[in-house]
């Protein structure tokens, strides 16, 4: 026993002298790594120094003094410092590490690696490594930095009146997210947009999910011709890019010349319709229009489920004396549903967040008299708005990240039910 | 009512609801090809088999004085062909490091991978457009690549490792005893067995940045470097109605291409969606 105890020794000196990094290295008689180690961090330290220095004075100050100091400049620098900061911690963390365990290692009385057989460990585990760093560079910079830019931006008080390099910016807590519940105008219109994004979402979401089951189901019959061309022409609305067709579809609803009006509801006798300035029927457009691009993806995938559901289970059905409708709900249905929730998930949130047919059809309008966003305005087109027209940057930042948690929030309810968590690798 | 008159009825109903649904579907697209053959630049008065078809429509797209289609179409092409290769080459060294090896922060990057494919790349689209403008950026096709290939990154990354786990490790296993180094295993191994699963990652990152609007329109500012769907959308806002049939003909050449290589390649999607959809 007093031997072990004595002999721990190694393992806590290495530790404590790597405080300064390379030094438990020494300890253990590894001078390469050591150097290497030492070197490595002094070189950070010297490279970042100043860049961490203003970075850090400038994310908590954004700027004291016009026209030397530029708010969001400031903002950029202090996370790529954060970034910095933390790429040093994970260096400093591995050398803590590599002199812990190599002290153990002399404790426990094992020989430590030679030079040769750290360069070969080091290509080794280097490997994967090396595979993942330019991918990764990428996401921190065009995914990471933005998230957390657009996270920060919401607590600043950046829009037309505080925008550099005119003036400077500033942090100011939540009073972003207070805004926009407090006051009557945020709150009205985020109520107002919001409560459209959820009856949108469902509504065209649900119906294109009904016509694509239904339309499935109906060409399913074994007994129906022509089904190639018939699926061929199904698919066809998901094969033309969408903001092509949006883009017809707002021509085709155009009160003065569009088709729907001069040609369709006039052969009917129908009045002409107000489809792009009368709000309930830019709605209703909308979400037909919704139903047209959307049902062909789930027509897909209910065609592929349908041919794997056996036989045996209709036939069994026929010989107990069902009708149509009863093996429908009783099997195809849920043998349907079950396949293909998932991606009925994934279409509620992508429909939450079609800022394709809302801004091509015609602009989140009606316009609404007083208020930052039209009366087809979802939150997504929202936030563009703000941003692009009325420069609201922090109120834009604040509702990206509600719209956020919103879609995680699914997104993670999702997937906790799905494979993805429960595969042993993840473990 | 004898089995046999049920079955009439019965296909009859199917095949009106396959018509009424057939004729939904193909009126838009035979209104917008009989628009873009429709002489003179306004609708009215137009049917949709027009008299006294022309094709000058579509003569002035291809007259690069006359209008930057071809550029347009040429800006996209490159943008969506490079997004491509970078996206591909990156996703397959990616997926190839999670699926064959254990290291350390490699349930973390699987993580992070998984929570950042539910954040659509768009939802920080004021820090993209902010970012572009500070580092100078904005308005170049270089900034589009960027942001649209790293936006796939995530959920290809998935897509491809869980088709890269099923390939058996025997096979890396017994080319390293024949003293094959990582790399090789890589690219003469693996690679060429995970063709099916590349084709659906490189036919993701073609059609998503061909697809994509908001991006691009956030970026890009001067004309001669618009893709096509900004190109098209700024033809209709301009001058909504007044170059209407021009705006059919560029839609028409636009959507032709792409549906024959969509519905040509269609299994590939339905297979990849299939995956992706099921397994995160």
């Amino acid at each position: 026993m007093e031997a072990t105890e004595r002999q721990t020794k190694h393992r806590k000196t290495a530790l404590a002298l790597s405080i300064i990094p390379g030094f438990g290295q020494f300890y253990n008689k590894q001078i390469l790594k050591g150097l290497m180690f030492f070197i490595l961090t002094v070189s950070f330290a010297v490279a970042f120094a100043d860049l961490i220095n203003i970075g850090l004075w400038g994310i908590v100050t954004l700027g004291e003094k016009l026209p030397r100091d530029h708010s969001i400049f400031l903002l950029t620098q202090g996370i790529i410092a954060v970034l910095v900061i933390l790429i040093g911690l994970v260096i400093y963390f591995l050398n803590l590490r590599d002199a812990y365990l190599n002290g153990r290692n002399r404790d426990l009385g094992i020989p430590l690696n030679s030079v040769k057989e750290q360069y070969r460990n080091v290509t080794e585990q280097g490997f994967p490594y090396l595979m993942l760093s330019p991918g990764f560079f990428l996401l921190i910079f065009v995914v990471i930095f933005p998230i957390l830019f657009v996270i920060l931006l919401s607590f600043t008080n950046y829009d037309l009146y505080h925008s550099p390099p005119a003036n400077l910016v500033d942090w100011i807590g939540v009073q972003n997210y207070i805004d926009i519940f407090k006051l009557d105008i945020w709150r009205d219109t985020f109520l107002d947009v919001f409560s459209w994004t959820i009856v949108w979402t469902f509504v065209a979401t649900t119906g294109q999910i009904a016509i694509g089951i239904f339309l499935a189901v109906l060409m399913n019959q074994k007994d129906l011709k022509f089904k190639g061309i018939f699926r061929t022409i199904f698919i066809l609305p998901w094969a033309v890019p969408a903001f092509v067709s949006i883009l017809v579809f707002a021509g085709m609803f155009n009160e003065t010349f569009g088709a729907i009006n001069n040609d369709i509801l006039a052969a009917f006798g129908i009045d002409a319709i107000p489809w792009l300035t009368e709000p309930f029927w830019t709605k209703v457009a909308l979400i037909l229009i919704q139903f047209w691009l959307g049902f062909p993806f789930i027509f897909a995938m209910v065609t592929g489920v349908l041919q794997s559901i056996p036989d045996e289970l209709y036939e069994a059905a026929t010989v107990d004396g069902a009708n149509m409708w009863q093996k429908f709900r009783g099997i195809t249905l849920p043998m349907v549903l079950f396949a293909i929730a998932p991606i009925l998930i994934t279409q509620y949130t992508f429909n939450f967040n079609n800022f394709n047919v809302i801004y091509l059809f015609n602009g989140g309008g009606p316009a609404v008299s007083g208020q930052t966003a039209g009366s087809t305005d979802i939150l997504i087109s929202w936030i563009y708005k703000l941003t692009f027209t009325s420069a609201q940057y922090g109120k834009a930042a604040a509702i990206t990240m509600i719209l956020s948690a919103i879609v995680i929030g699914v997104a993670l309810w999702q997937f906790r039910r799905t494979k993805s968590f429960q595969e042993e690798d993840m473990m | 009512m004898s089995p046999k008159m049920q079955n009439t009825v019965r296909l009859t109903l199917s095949y009106i609801a396959i018509a009424i649904a057939c004729v939904i579907i193909l009126y838009p697209v035979l209104w917008i090809v009989g628009s873009s053959f429709n002489p003179g630049d306004s609708l009215s008065g137009s049917s949709i088999i027009p008299k006294d078809a022309t094709l000058d429509h579509y003569k002035s797209l291809f007259n690069t004085a006359e209008s930057d289609y071809l550029l347009w179409y040429w800006n996209t092409l490159k943008i969506c062909i490079i997004t491509m290769i970078l996206a591909v080459a990156m996703i397959s060294c990616m997926a190839y490091a999670f699926s064959r090896y254990r290291f350390v922060g490699r349930k973390n990057g699987l993580m992070t991978f998984l929570i950042l494919q539910m954040i659509p790349n768009f939802a920080a689209l004021i820090a993209i457009y902010v970012l572009a403008y500070i580092t100078g950026l904005l308005d170049t096709h270089f900034a589009l690549i960027l942001v649209y290939a790293g936006g796939l990154l995530p959920m290809n990354t998935w897509l491809a490792k869980g088709y890269f786990d099923t390939i058996p490790k025997e096979l890396d296993e017994s080319a390293r005893i024949d003293g094959a180094g990582h790399f090789r295993i890589f690219w003469q191994i693996i690679l060429p067995l995970a063709k099916p699963i590349l084709a659906v990652v490189a036919l993701f990152s073609f059609i998503t940045p061909f697809t994509d609007f908001i991006l691009a329109q956030v970026i890009l500012r001067s004309e001669e470097k618009f893709t096509l769907a900004v190109g098209l959308y700024k033809m209709i806002s301009d001058q909504f109605g007044n170059e209407f049939t021009t705006f059919a003909a560029g839609s028409v050449l636009i959507a032709i291409p792409i549906s024959i290589l969509f519905l040509s390649l269609q299994r590939y999607f339905i297979s990849g969606l299939t995956a992706g959809g099921t397994k995160g």
